[in-house]
């Protein structure tokens, strides 16, 4: 099928593009492990305290919320490589040959998600390495999914973004605005559980919540858990909404 | 013909206003043939050019590109057509034989056929030698050739230029001059835009100009000059332009006077005069202006130039437009 082809081929060059500048790959790992170092440390007394939203165990509860706001940033963020093709004429020369648009999006987005991906099992690996977090392998794959439907989603705002805006400038703060209180909300730092009711209200509005949560406890074999379903459910149709909007964006985009 | 378009239009909405970048473009060009789209910056070339190409969507007129309908098929011109932008359309990172491969995949072609293919283009633009470095080392004319090899990967059957040698220096200028020419004489014919007069009168068959998002004038470049006047004859006065000027205007074999504003810094103002005959024009006009008492700063006769075409169709200068 033109599409699947096209899309391997969009693919395949961005990711050729991520393995030669490999710098990229490694930095977007260092925040989560300062996180995971510096800040992780703190949660210990929380085990065994009875803590809302520590059940699972400090560590069990910290480090999916880590992977998720790895893959949330990373994602949203790609945006900017774009910004640099826009300009360069790159967009707009695929534009002109009979590529397929969604592909062209596609391509862009898998590769942002396969990076993730990586990124995600090597920081696994590390946090296992501590000595602290107990790994359970099956969850931490199905994990991988929700990670996976969170990294595509912003990738496909992100590029969708980066083609409204067109500027570097005007896309950091963009970014930042949108996704700091995405982050806060979310229960990556702390469970939302120790929240006060009205914030718990404001977070079940927000998507990346149910995406922590359901990472949670997929990481620690909750598999019937009922964030599991919702988030998939959640994630699925707004990814499924934003790559429609972000590929529109592409088809039309006046570089 | 491989381009015809009827009333062709582009409205631009920017913070509430709408601007017209092209305003009802009728244009046709022939298999085989470089046309040139002459005009100054903001005129509505690359509008026109985005248009054509598939890039941008026409907002009224009818536009047929290699046999396809524009607004139709645009997938069916795309296979038919290259398109080299103004800022190129490679970046850093990656080969130029990686992009090119990667050119003829995206129209189609196996990965087999793709590489025999750019290895055919890397020889014919004289890349082979930096083929396998990244972009980001390439000089501002192999670059360029780059640019181009990839916007005929596929053998397209006419090929849009934009601006194809702005920012050159010269050397890397008729090199591209070179190219053109050498794709003309495969049998694309090519598409182009350029604010450049030079480039115009030598590497087109045919042009059109174009100011304020309309057509101008159309033709070859020998017959615009010929629509001007046979010759143009250049008088600086130094004071009583106006005067100067009806003088000029009253001879008969004078078909037509543009009188320029003084020089703010000598004061002399510049009338064109357009003649038949440029050499027997000469002694009558110091005849008129010496028994009127009026003597000349400076006297100059030239065949007209495509500059001329635009002073004369638009009242401005192209050259002053830089």
């Amino acid at each position: 099928m033109k599409i699947v082809r096209d899309t391997w081929l969009v693919y395949s060059r961005a990711m050729k593009l991520n393995l030669k500048q490999p710098v990229w790959l490694i930095v977007m790992l260092v925040q989560p492990i300062y996180f995971l170092f510096l800040f992780a440390p703190l949660l210990d007394p929380m085990e065994g305290a009875g803590v809302p939203g520590f059940e699972n165990g400090a560590m069990e509860t910290f480090v999916p919320g880590l992977i998720i706001m790895m893959a949330l940033f990373g994602s949203a963020f790609v945006g900017f490589g774009l910004i640099a093709e826009l300009r360069q004429g790159v967009i707009e020369r695929m534009r002109v040959t009979p590529v397929s648009r969604v592909a062209l999006m596609l391509g862009r987005t898998l590769s942002t998600v396969t990076t993730t991906v990586f990124q995600s099992l090597a920081l696994v690996l590390l946090a296992a390495l501590t000595g602290k977090l107990d790994v359970y392998w099956p969850g931490v794959f199905l994990m991988l999914l929700i990670v996976m439907l969170t990294a595509f989603m912003l990738a496909a705002v992100s590029l969708g973004l980066a083609i409204i805006l067109k500027s570097e400038d005007a896309m950091a703060p963009t970014i930042n605005t949108l996704v700091q209180p995405i982050m806060l909300i979310s229960g990556i730092m702390l469970p939302m559980a120790m929240a006060p009711t009205w914030l718990q209200s404001v977070a079940d509005f927000n998507p990346f919540y149910y995406a922590v949560q359901a990472s949670r406890d997929l990481f620690a074999g909750n598999l019937d858990s009922d964030f599991v379903w919702q988030a998939t459910a959640i994630l699925g149709v707004l990814t499924v909404l934003l790559v429609w909007w972000a590929t529109r964006k592409f088809a039309r985009a006046v570089a | 013909m491989l381009i015809e378009t009827r009333g062709l239009k582009k409205t631009f909405k920017s913070r509430g206003k709408e601007v017209e970048a092209v305003r009802g473009v009728d244009l046709a060009v022939k298999e085989g043939e470089v046309f040139g789209l002459l005009g100054p910056n903001g005129a509505g070339k690359t509008t026109t050019m985005r248009m054509l190409s598939t890039l941008i969507e026409p907002t009224e007129g009818h536009a047929v590109v290699c046999g396809h309908d524009l607004a139709r098929a645009a997938g069916r011109v795309r296979r038919d057509i290259g398109y080299v932008g103004q800022a190129g359309g490679t970046w850093g990172e990656v080969t130029a034989r990686e992009e090119l491969v990667m050119q003829g995949r995206l129209y189609g072609m196996s990965k087999k056929r793709a590489q025999a293919r750019a290895a055919e283009v890397l020889e014919s633009f004289q890349l082979g030698e930096y083929a396998d470095r990244n972009v980001k080392t390439y000089s501002g004319g192999q670059k360029r050739r780059l640019d181009i090899a990839l916007g005929i990967m596929h053998e397209p059957k006419l090929l849009f230029l934009d601006e194809p040698t702005t920012g050159l220096d010269p050397q890397s200028r008729a090199h591209m001059w070179d190219e053109v020419r050498g794709l003309r004489e495969r049998g694309t014919a090519i598409f182009l835009t350029t604010h450049y007069l030079d480039e115009a009168d030598a590497l087109c068959d045919r042009l059109a100009i174009i100011d304020h998002g309309e057509i101008v004038a159309e033709g070859t470049p020998n017959e615009l000059k010929k629509e001007v006047a046979g010759d143009v004859v250049a008088v600086g006065v130094p004071e009583r332009a106006s005067e100067a000027r009806d003088l000029f205007a009253a001879k008969d074999f004078v078909r037509e006077v543009e009188a320029g504003e003084p020089d703010p810094a000598t004061g002399i103002a510049v009338l064109r005069l357009y003649v038949d005959d440029g050499a027997s024009a000469l002694p009558e006009l110091l005849r008129a202006l010496d028994a009127a008492d009026l003597s000349p700063a400076s006297i100059e006769l030239h065949r007209p130039s495509l500059d001329d075409v635009f002073l004369k169709q638009t009242g401005r200068s192209l050259r002053e437009e830089k």
